[in-house]
């Protein structure tokens, strides 16, 4: 069909802009504010661990990293083209985006493959 | 009456002119208008035209925010001019422009050949496999079924949401908020089977995939249409339709 991969790449921007918007402001809210300042009863070393090396978590925690970076990337990339009407850079803009994108869903999926 | 004694008496108003056989570039030009409370940019224009300058062009009908033609730039704005009260630009000059991204044919009036080529392409009638007698009756619809569409419908051709998209300055063959909204609405009218013939325009190289969301097109809209919603819903329809043509491509497109 038409469009290219943009069906694809938007899927991305889309379910990353989702995550983002619905469960960043519950992270923010728990380590940034709530732990900190005494709200609640931050959790230990050893829970947090143990919480993070069930493989649910893990795979919650890949998505909520990596979606949010393709939706940064998509944005960015747009931004540049229309923004500062860069679009004659076209595939160098897209490679470094997406690239960079990429590389940070590598990044996080080696760490939590890695967690002890 | 006190109040009455602190209003201006007059507003400025810097309208352009353009008379292709005159000029080459369209100018400013100002003119003074009475100021009333209840005046709009089009009262103000009218009077011009009535008793200053009779030579000034600009569309015009309803006054009440339904035709759609009195659409201009407001101090760079896209506005309803009807709709465009004096009292929210004071103390002036008011900037009159014709409506952006749009070429000029004569001072305020601009050719809309563009988008009315493009609201056709996306065939924006009830698309039937056949119709049928009108011995059989009108074709019924449920109350739930109306409210699914109705806000596109509310569209009235202001061309508004074209003057206010970025993405359409950037990218002219772009299909635009307006017909894109409009293809949406039959696209979700229960009575319509039109949906796939829509799709090649929606979802090919000037559809969907050119708006990056900036929004402004729901901003500016007279009627809350939300064209920018419509665009965002039709680009879940898209990304579908491709994922089945990626993984089932042996399926009909």
């Amino acid at each position: 069909m038409t469009g290219g991969k943009t069906p694809f790449l938007w899927t991305l921007f889309s379910a990353g802009g989702t995550l983002a918007a619905l469960l960043f402001p519950v992270h923010l809210f728990l380590s940034g504010l709530a732990f900190p300042l005494g709200w609640l009863e931050a959790p230990s070393h050893d829970s947090l661990l143990n919480l993070v090396q069930h493989p649910l978590t893990r795979l919650y925690l890949f998505f909520l990293i990596s979606l949010p970076l393709f939706h940064w990337a998509h944005r960015f990339r747009y931004t540049l083209y229309d923004g500062l009407k860069l679009k004659h850079l076209t595939t160098l803009i897209a490679v470094l985006c997406y690239g960079c994108a990429l590389i940070g869903t590598v990044v996080t999926a080696y760490t939590l493959w890695n967690v002890p | 009456m006190g109040s009455r004694e602190k209003l201006p008496p007059t507003v400025t108003l810097a309208v352009t002119r353009y008379r292709p056989e005159e000029e080459s570039e369209p100018t400013l030009q100002t003119y003074e208008a009475p100021y009333r409370k209840d005046w709009v940019v089009l009262d103000a224009l009218n009077y011009i035209k009535d008793k200053v300058d009779g030579s000034l062009s600009f569309r015009w009908s309803c006054r009440m925010g339904v035709c759609g033609s009195c659409g201009m730039m407001v101090n760079g704005e896209p506005k309803l001019t009807c709709a465009a009260f004096l009292s929210d630009y004071l103390p002036g000059p008011i900037r009159v422009e014709p409506l952006q991204f749009f070429p000029i044919v004569r001072d305020l009036v601009v050719d809309m050949t563009d988008f009315l080529h493009k609201l056709k392409k996306v065939k924006p009638w009830v698309v039937r496999e056949e119709e049928r007698p009108l011995s059989e009756g009108e074709y019924r619809q449920t109350p739930e079924q109306l409210d699914i569409y109705k806000q596109f419908s509310m569209c009235i051709n202001c061309m508004l949401c074209y003057a206010a998209c970025p993405i359409y300055g950037l990218e002219p063959g772009f299909v635009g908020p307006a017909a894109i909204a409009l293809a949406q609405r039959y696209n979700l009218d229960s009575r319509d089977i039109g949906a796939q013939e829509r799709l090649d325009i929606l979802s090919g190289k000037d559809g969907i995939w050119e708006c990056t969301f900036v929004g402004e097109c729901t901003k500016v809209c007279p009627k809350n249409v939300d064209p920018a919603g419509a665009i965002q819903q039709y680009k879940l329809t898209g990304a579908a339709h491709w994922f089945k043509s990626v993984l089932l491509p042996w399926g009909r497109k």
